[in-house]
């Protein structure tokens, strides 16, 4: 069982989409069920996968045993695994909450959010360019099916984009492994970390054209600037809980470039070590800083939480830039800023649900019944993805200005001040700002603004809406008190990274 | 042969970012289709150019089967995607009202 761990995290989602797809007559109740059974049989290969790899081992999986070079390996190291972790702890409160009505605006839904968790899946685990390729294919047109789930003029506009633009991506990704293959002969990504040590000054500069093709490629999957525009109007405009699910989808692109940056382009990589530095970091200052505008001038909350994912791509790839200290403390607040996310994508869609009129729009309504609890939740999870004490995201920002260097902190600060003032806004604009209207008298025209005095009524039931915010928060404040270990077994990972020796040695074999 | 290759892959992707920065829906998709092309005609030409030759290994030289494989997951990849972008052309032009790509005139 053990010998076949890796591949597990793969499987186990792709066998409950096809079972899902087979038995598409069974009552929604039974999807329901087996969909989240399957992501909880997830989170517990996520867990066995994470303790297997705890002590920084690297275990790598032949397909078909064929060696690597020649074969494609799937390699689960600390890092795959501690994204394994955050995308299924994640699809498992958005697959939650979508059985709280979404699943059935649409045909198959619970297929393609599994096929979505297997491509992610397959992202993480692969050890080969172009197998990753296919992940990325996997996950995208099950996101593309996800995106435009339920339908509607908004989602069909945006999903367009979304679409045409990640079509051309792959194009892209195609001519960077072919131009990879051409100048380096091989396409597993450690035997591309050792080929490019010695790679021959005929072929240097297709590599690095290659190389930065592939930055590009991952630029656009994680919505760094200036390919980023796509961004707001696609997650603003979906379901909810896709939007949540959505949240992990922007850091598999950083996930490849830290991989890319790292193991292919990493410290033993001669000619071609440091490729992406030139590009990384100004980029994602830049990145940072145009989320945080779109932030302050966003007219909802979903498209202020979208906005806030593009910053959080920006702190994120920030933190990647300053070495192993950097990393480590990247990818702590990796997991935080994706739950923060799907946190206001959930309650941003709670507030659609209960204020008729204006929606999640900043506009005045009348009170919210209930208005502690949401305004409580709000609040925490404005705290949350603003990066203010006491929560994970600000041990995470602390970890992240520890390691960068004087000017980036006034970056950095600047984004998190805007951020707060966003969020704020927001917050005030949804909770305090109730209209107060007179009654119109009975043979008044019919307004078509909602301008009843009082509460709104609550939607009919909504358990599982709560259950999946209150979970979110939860690993929110989960990541927070266990900030400790998570933080050393970040580091771990980090030095592991630092070193793409080891990850070589265990995929090849040989030499060091 | 190596100059005509080169030309093809140029000419066709050079067509295919003109129409892809096209307004209308169908040029887009046309456009995405000849970047696919162009694309699966460089992945042939990674292996290095070589004629009558068998593939894996023989004496000497031999054509690089690798490229082909991808070629073939790429052509397939591509496929369903031209498919699907098409259905979602046709959506956007019923739900949007006319083929512009932001929906608008």
């Amino acid at each position: 069982m053990n010998a076949h761990l890796p591949i597990l995290p793969v499987l186990a989602p792709f066998a409950a989409a096809v079972l899902l797809l087979a038995m598409r007559g069974l009552p929604m109740a039974t999807r329901r069920w087996i969909a989240v059974i399957s992501v909880l049989a997830q989170i517990a290969i996520a867990v066995g996968l994470l303790m297997a790899v705890a002590e920084g081992e690297i275990l790598v999986y032949r397909l078909g045993d064929w060696p690597a070079p020649w074969g494609i390996v799937l390699v689960a190291d600390p890092l795959a695994a501690w994204l394994m972790l955050t995308t299924t702890l994640l699809a498992l409160f958005a697959v939650i909450h979508a059985g709280d009505g979404t699943d059935r605006q649409g045909r198959h839904f619970h297929v393609l959010f599994q096929m979505q968790l297997f491509g992610i899946a397959m992202a993480f685990l692969t050890g080969d360019l172009f197998n990753l390729f296919v992940a990325f294919e996997i996950l995208l047109i099950a996101s593309y099916g996800l995106l435009l789930h339920g339908g509607g003029a908004a989602r069909v506009r945006a999903g367009l984009h979304y679409v045409i633009l990640n079509l051309i991506g792959s194009t892209l990704f195609l001519f960077a492994a072919g131009l990879i293959y051409a100048s380096l002969g091989t396409l597993n990504m450690a035997d591309i970390a050792r080929q490019a040590g010695s790679v021959g000054a005929e072929n240097l500069g297709l590599a690095r054209t290659g190389g930065l093709l592939l930055f590009a490629v991952f630029a656009l999957k994680a919505a760094l600037l200036p390919l980023f525009l796509w961004l707001p109007g696609a997650y603003a405009n979906t379901a909810a809980p896709v939007a949540a699910l959505f949240a992990i989808m922007t850091k598999v692109g950083a996930y490849a470039l830290l991989r890319a940056d790292t193991l292919m382009f990493g410290p033993d990589s001669g000619a071609l070590a440091g490729l992406y530095e030139t590009w990384r970091l100004p980029l994602a200052l830049a990145t940072l800083a145009a989320g945080m505008i779109g932030a302050l001038a966003a007219p909802n909350l979903a498209r202020l939480a979208a906005w806030l994912v593009i910053a959080s791509i920006g702190l994120l790839l920030t933190a990647f830039s300053f070495g192993t200290a950097g990393i480590a403390a990247g990818l702590y607040y990796l997991p935080h800023s994706t739950f923060a996310a799907a946190l206001l994508f959930l309650l941003a869609e709670a507030l659609r649900r209960r204020r008729h009129a204006s929606a999640d729009f900043f506009t005045p309504e009348r009170d919210l019944r209930r208005h502690a609890l949401w305004g409580g939740l709000f609040f925490f999870a404005a705290v949350a993805a603003a990066g203010l004490p006491p929560l994970s995201g600000f041990l995470a920002k602390f970890m992240i200005l520890r390691a960068a260097s004087g000017p980036v902190w006034v970056a950095v600060l600047l984004a998190a001040l805007f951020g707060t003032i966003a969020l704020a806004r927001a917050g005030s604009a949804l909770f305090f700002s109730t209209r107060t209207v007179e009654i119109p008298p009975a043979d008044a025209p019919p307004v078509l603004v909602d301008q009843r005095p009082g509460e709104l009524p609550d939607p009919p039931s909504a358990p599982r809406e709560l259950t999946a915010i209150i979970g979110l928060a939860g690993l929110i404040l989960a990541l927070t008190f266990a900030a400790g270990p998570a933080a050393q077994f970040t580091d771990r990972i980090a030095q592991q990274l630092s070193t793409p020796g080891s990850y070589v040695h265990a995929v090849l074999g040989g030499e060091r | 042969m190596e100059a005509l290759i080169a030309l093809s892959i140029g000419v066709l992707t050079g067509c295919g970012v003109y129409l892809v920065l096209r307004a209308r829906s169908f040029p887009v998709v046309l456009g995405l289709t000849l970047m696919s092309y162009a694309v699966n005609l460089f992945l042939f030409a990674t292996g290095r150019l070589v004629i009558g030759q068998p593939p894996v290994i023989g004496g000497g030289t031999y054509t690089d089967p690798l490229p082909q494989a991808l070629v073939l997951t790429a052509i397939v990849i591509g496929f369903a995607m031209t498919a699907f972008v098409i259905m979602l052309a046709l959506r956007a032009r019923a739900e949007l009202g006319n083929d512009h790509v932001d929906g608008e005139r």
